[in-house]
């Protein structure tokens, strides 16, 4: 709890000023609306990182709830697919795969766990990197990728790069859009604003948005990372719910567009497919994932290998699972706090549920930055 | 992991471009970037690929929150530490 909220000196916004007005309107506009609480959804990790570290919340009015959704793409890794990774690994295949992964649980182990019974699991910062161990040696190397379109589109440009014949993929790349989709049609989920994701929509664009937004009639604003980028996409959610704009906004014109990124959804749709699949503590969502395509099975490790997961799972869930309420987190439904294993049973360097494992998780950001963080504030 | 990391190219070899990080110099792949890129330009970078070149206009707004969390070396700060792994996926210069 080193990085408190509480502590006024993390409030540094670079305009004290304009976060005042920021705020202010925030309120008016609340109180505007007539009906209480409000509630607005991101979905993404790194937003509720910079609003915790930034106290973002304190400034906010009681009435306004900013809760996070699907937005770490490790949390929604589902058991099934740890469950692959780690019967890989205990098979004898080599594992290379992003940090956050290793210490994920699976049905009965997590890849760490298969590391101290002997597997060869390997950190890496990057697709490439994992490319490069396995040219550094003969032996199969299979890579294990998580992450959303954002990350997808390394994994796919690495494999139009004519990787190894030892090197594979298996894929946990998700598609986020689809999973805004099912929390819109969670009817207690009462959701009357998406913040969408800055750095995946510069792959995407913001125009893919436009036909939810009308669909759902709930406005969607793109929000960059800078504190004052964040708040101002709120305003102007609110301004949208308001008026009742069923569309979308762009708040961070600087590096989303509407078309997004060209050459990177060409890469990306060239080697993955969006199909039905699993998302921890959420369940199936249609073109939630992005698989392979038959083109690519060559260096699909699904294809390429046979992977047994039967001795992994197990008939009952821990005790200490049943009581995980990861899954209601991660649709927005209750918070960090409402979680009786939060900070006791359930901390980062033991963690029970997924949120607590990775960098983007609720809870693990909620515990780093200080319990609930937004209570210390008094702006 | 969704977090991206701004730098100047100062080099271009075929695919591959040579980017200031506050002043660390790295690799990373122009595979996917939006647009072509020129010595001088700035680039959003996520996991060792340029995904966006940034309009010239932006790029001092764009670089304000990165070289505040750049110069966090607090260990207990995800956001800086997600910063410090989208430098690590970049690769090391060739000497």
């Amino acid at each position: 709890m080193s990085a408190g909220a509480s502590d006024g000196a993390e409030l540094k916004f670079r305009d004290p000023g304009r976060a005042h007005e920021l705020t202010t309107a925030l309120a008016r506009l609340v109180q505007s609306l007539g009906r209480a609480p409000v509630t607005l959804m991101h979905v993404c990790g790194t937003h509720e990182q910079a609003i915790a570290r930034f106290g973002l919340r304190a400034g906010l009015p009681p009435a306004l709830h900013v809760i996070m959704g699907p937005g770490c793409p490790v949390c929604v890794t589902d058991l099934c697919e740890v469950d692959e990774g780690v019967a890989l690994a205990l098979q004898g295949v080599r594992i290379a795969t992003y940090g956050d992964m290793v210490k994920l649980p699976g049905s009965s182990k997590s890849l760490a766990d298969a590391q101290a019974e002997g597997a060869q699991i390997e950190v890496v910062y990057s697709a490439t990197q994992a490319v490069e161990l396995a040219r550094a040696s003969d032996r199969p190397l299979v890579f294990f990728a998580s992450g959303f379109e954002t990350t997808a589109v390394a994994t796919a440009a690495i494999l139009l790069a004519q990787p190894p014949a030892n090197f594979s993929v298996l894929s946990a790349h998700k598609y986020v859009p689809p999973a805004m989709e099912a929390v819109a049609r969670l009817p207690e989920a009462r959701v009357e604003g998406f913040l969408a994701a800055g750095h995946a929509a510069v792959i995407t664009g913001y125009g893919l948005f436009e036909d939810f937004a009308r669909r759902h009639r709930t406005p969607v604003v793109v929000a960059g990372f800078e504190p004052l980028d964040i708040l101002a996409a709120l305003v102007k959610l609110l301004e949208m719910i308001r008026d009742g704009e069923h569309s979308v906004a762009n708040a961070y014109p600087r590096c989303v567009t509407r078309e997004g990124n060209r050459r990177a959804q060409e890469s990306l749709w060239r080697v993955f497919q969006a199909v039905a699949g699993p998302w921890r503590g959420i369940g199936v969502i249609p073109d939630g994932n992005l698989q392979l395509r038959e083109e690519w099975a060559a260096l699909d490790a699904r294809r390429r290998f046979r992977i047994d997961v039967s001795g992994l799972k197990q008939a009952t869930q821990s005790e200490l699972s049943r009581r995980c309420l990861c899954g209601k987190i991660m649709v927005g439904l209750v918070e960090p706090t409402d979680c009786p294993l939060f900070g006791r049973e359930c901390l980062p360097d033991s963690p029970v549920g997924a949120c607590m494992v990775s960098s983007e998780g609720t809870c693990k950001i909620w515990h780093q930055y200080g319990g609930r963080p937004d209570l210390g504030g008094t702006s | 992991m969704c977090l991206g990391i701004p730098g100047k190219v100062i080099g271009i070899d075929g695919m591959e471009a040579t980017v200031d990080f506050f002043g660390v110099r790295r690799l990373v792949r122009l595979d996917v970037v939006d647009e072509p890129v020129a010595l001088g330009d700035y680039v959003l970078n996520h996991v060792g690929f340029a995904i966006r070149r940034i309009p010239e206009s932006e790029v001092a707004e764009t670089l304000r929150l990165f070289a505040e969390l750049a110069a966090a070396g607090d260990d207990q700060d995800l956001l800086a530490a997600d910063l410090r792994a989208e430098l690590a996926a970049t690769q090391e210069g060739k000497k």
